[in-house]
């Protein structure tokens, strides 16, 4: 039950990337570009998928629990730190050079572009030598005030 | 260096595909009461591989949400769509796009559907401002490839 619910929600986001275009770098390129030719084609795409989340988790938290999951498991963190944004800055350099994001780039992989191919493998060392980045970053010495 | 390939406007297209995806995030939360968040999800499912500071546990879902991610183009195409695209193919260019968005996703705890689609859905500051971080970025990054070294 896990693994097909998990399928699926898979495979809905996947045909939402293809259908919207998302997965095509070439149209977030244009989308980035307002200087030349502009597409704004992915403004619609964020708009459409925040707002249905946005009702849709409205309905979802009235029940107490998630239907397979044991509780909602929402990131609780406020504050605006320098992982964050040195992160954030850092992505979009890189989203800005090859027009590819994560699930994009997840969703054109059997189509093995060779710019695909080379960006995946890439992005999967990137994942982990960010993540030892953000514990590096977090981690704090033992007594002191978080 | 970069590939520029006109693309038309489609806002039906765009929104109806946008929808879809805010619907797979609300599945998410609704069944497994988490964060729909590409880059977190993928973290998760990379740590059955290598270890992965910091990563979730539940494994089993992640991996099937992965499979059912790549399935889709192959269901479009089974069904006699088309999945156009056009990949840049500077492979220099492509590894070190991977490489910054893969840290910068790590590091910033998410990217478009982690920050983008379900932070803003759940009002959270923090993801408003990675969004506004990022797209500041992507935004100045194809200026200057684009418009001061490309122009």
């Amino acid at each position: 039950m896990r693994i097909l619910a998990g399928f699926l929600s898979g495979l809905v986001f996947g045909l939402g990337l293809i259908i919207s275009g998302m997965a095509d770098p070439a149209k977030v390129l244009n989308f980035l570009d307002i200087a030349g030719r502009w597409d704004p084609s992915l403004a619609f795409v964020m708009g459409g998928a925040t707002l249905t989340a946005f009702l849709g988790y409205r309905l979802v938290w009235r029940r107490p629990a998630p239907l397979i999951g044991d509780r909602f498991d929402v990131p609780s963190g406020r504050q605006i730190d320098r992982p964050l944004l040195t992160g954030a800055a850092l992505f979009g350099i890189g989203w800005g050079i090859g027009g590819f994001c994560p699930g994009p780039a997840l969703t054109a992989l059997p189509l093995m572009a060779p710019g695909t191919l080379t960006f995946v493998p890439a992005m999967l060392a990137g994942l982990w030598i960010g993540a030892r980045m953000k514990r590096a970053a977090t981690a704090r010495p033992a007594g002191a005030p978080s | 260096m970069d590939l520029q390939v006109a693309t038309d406007f489609t806002p039906w297209s765009a929104l109806g595909g946008g929808i879809l995806i805010g619907l797979s995030a609300v599945m998410v939360m609704a069944l497994f009461g988490r964060i729909a968040g590409i880059a977190g999800i993928t973290q998760g499912a990379l740590g059955a591989l290598v270890p992965m500071a910091g990563a979730a546990t539940d494994r089993d879902w992640r991996w099937a949400f992965i499979a059912g991610l790549l399935s889709a183009p192959l269901a479009v195409l089974l069904f006699g769509g088309a999945v156009s695209q056009s990949v840049p193919q500077n492979l220099p260019a492509m590894a070190l796009s991977g490489l910054l968005v893969g840290i910068g996703t790590a590091l910033g705890s998410g990217c478009t559907s982690g920050h983008g689609v379900c932070g803003l859905a759940r009002l959270s500051r923090r993801s408003l401002a990675a969004v506004a971080t990022f797209m500041a970025a992507g935004f100045a990054t194809v200026f200057v490839l684009r418009h001061v070294i490309g122009g």
